[in-house]
């Protein structure tokens, strides 16, 4: 079973972005970029299930400019076969339905028995692009993933939802996304790194798979939240008591 | 122009993030229609019928809508989806669920989490975990979206009068099933639509310390208890607990953060709250700059004594 991996390169969880002094959008450039978080928690998993003999072959996807290379070969350090880039121009805004239809072209493509993918990318916060792409290639999906296990044939996923824990069992081919609690990823180590460059790394155009990439949302203005103004110290506990009962009246 | 609610409901009621998604459906203008799919779900139906501004309610019954199941689900908002304009669905666990599903068997974007509409195809959303906020305009002929509740005023749960239609339901997909689920029971508030919130940290050092020292203080305000994603972590607390980016988005009364260093992914999941305070030791810490109180203290003596005090 070969399990595919879409992995987006995002700016590093630790940046606080500032918004553009034109309001066109957040400030990105010469900013560290990473991979999304949840992304590195679906290639890790991968890789596990590789290294239990569940799985063949982990290829890692990634939709965008020509650097998102960086997060693939970040994905074969950890342990992803080999790669496959469909470069997208550096103007283009690329949306989740967009990058569904490019990676259920190499779904169709490729054939893998099983998609991992993470639950949201940290940029954008959508949450749509597993679920979307479950949609379009017609697979049953288990996102927000915390356990993952195949009996049977088939996936058997506990997911995080409101109030608790919940286990499906999904036919293969599915998709998956994942949550916070599914693994922790490894340290990627210099031999690893050094590995990671010699592995397969295709690139295609959108054209090539026949996919329409065209935004259907368009921005138009992104702003600073409104500031939340810093409050007071109180000295104890008496204070704390005192201030939320007779100025702030919530108790 | 009409737009359809998906519920969130537990067959027997409706939940409380369905009256704020009504409320966004209604800003979005013309009729409101919600849908409940659910297994015995007449009195979720009837429940929806209620709720002030709802036109109709469409329910539709079968065991294999029961729990939920995103391919299910899926199939039977697209067999009526050609009827509306607007497609949304609570931002919860659910809805985040089945939302994109809907959308890409439309062949439509969809607009995830927003919290403002600012007419029927522009809509305000936060991005980067909330530091930017971006104004984006649907192109697509149905929009499909998302509504972070804490946006929203909640609509009345009662007042209305609309007539309930039944709807055939859906085949079941057959490609995936339930298998059990673990929920925690207690009789505390719904973290997102609780009041009053106290909210631990890693800073607690394990879950029978979290527990000690949050439970009590809980009580005493009847408040609904969250975590930080490191306490998450960390397991001293339950993953349905956790307030951030990534877990639940809440904005209530009070917030009353216990050892919590004030991340940027957890300020996202809170920092609407009314009012924020702030009990930590460290002086640096960033929870303190959105805190309009805060108390520089160790919380293991500082919560039981708030405890104590109240």
């Amino acid at each position: 079973m070969k399990i595919l991996v879409p992995v987006k390169r995002v700016v590093d969880y630790n940046v606080k972005v500032r918004v553009k002094s034109d309001n066109s959008g957040v400030d990105i450039a010469n900013v560290k970029m990473s991979m999304n978080p949840f992304d590195e928690i679906a290639v890790e998993e991968a890789v596990r299930l590789k290294e239990k003999g569940l799985a063949t072959e982990v290829i890692a996807v990634s939709c965008g400019v020509a650097q998102c290379q960086e997060t693939l070969r970040t994905a074969m350090a950890i342990g992803a076969d080999r790669g496959i880039l469909v470069e997208t121009p550096a103007d283009l805004d690329l949306q989740p339905l967009a990058v569904a239809k490019l990676l259920k072209a190499l779904v169709d493509k490729e054939q893998p028995g099983l998609i991992i993918l993470g639950k949201q990318a940290i940029d954008d916060d959508c949450n749509q692009t597993g679920q979307m792409l479950a949609a379009l290639a017609d697979l049953p999906q288990a996102t927000f993933a915390s356990k993952v296990e195949i009996v049977d044939g088939k996936a058997q996923v506990t997911r995080e939802i409101d109030g608790g824990l919940e286990t499906l069992a999904v036919s293969l081919p599915a998709v998956v996304t994942t949550d916070l609690r599914l693994n922790e990823p490894r340290y990627v180590t210099l031999p690893n790194i050094m590995k990671a460059k010699k592995k397969q790394l295709d690139t295609f155009k959108p054209e090539d798979l026949g996919v329409d990439v065209a935004p259907r949302i368009k921005t138009l203005k992104v702003a600073e939240p409104a500031k939340r103004s810093a409050g007071i110290k109180v000295p104890d506990v008496a204070t704390l008591v005192d201030k939320l009962k007779n100025v702030a009246k919530v108790i | 122009m009409t737009s359809l609610v998906i519920a969130e409901h537990d067959n027997a009621s409706i939940k409380g993030a369905t009256l704020n998604t009504v409320t966004a459906a209604a800003a979005c203008g013309g009729d409101v229609h919600v849908l409940v799919a659910g297994h015995n779900a007449s009195a979720a139906a009837a429940a929806a019928a209620q709720i002030a501004g709802v036109a109709k309610v469409i329910h539709a019954d079968s065991e294999t809508l029961a729990h939920g199941l995103a391919e299910n689900v899926a199939a039977q908002v697209l067999a009526i989806a050609g009827n509306y304009s607007h497609i949304l669905f609570p931002a919860t666990a659910g809805g985040k669920n089945v939302a994109p599903r809907v959308a890409a068997k439309l062949d439509v974007a969809q607009i995830s989490d927003i919290t403002k509409v600012d007419s029927a195809d522009t809509f305000e959303r936060p991005i980067y975990a909330g530091n930017a906020i971006a104004t984006v305009q649907s192109t697509d002929a149905t929009k499909v979206i998302t509504v972070r509740t804490t946006g929203f005023d909640a609509a009345a749960a009662t007042g209305g009068a609309a007539a309930v239609e039944s709807a055939a339901a859906q085949a079941d997909s057959g490609k995936s099933s339930f298998k059990g689920s673990e929920i925690a029971k207690n009789d505390r508030p719904e973290l997102t639509a609780a009041k009053i919130i106290v909210s631990g940290g890693r800073a607690l050092g394990s879950s029978e310390k979290f527990n000690e020292v949050m439970t009590p203080l809980a009580d005493k305000l009847g408040a609904a208890i969250g975590a930080s994603r490191a306490a998450v972590d960390a397991g001293y607390a339950a993953n349905d607990l956790q307030v951030g980016q990534t877990g639940k988005i809440v904005a209530p009364q009070l917030y009353v953060a216990c050892g919590i260093s004030g991340a940027i992914q957890h300020l996202a999941g809170m920092k609407d709250s009314k009012v924020i305070v702030a009990i930590n030791k460290d002086p640096e810490a960033p929870i303190f700059s959105v805190a309009d109180f805060g108390l520089e203290a160790d919380l293991f003596a500082a919560v039981p004594e708030l405890t104590n005090a109240l």
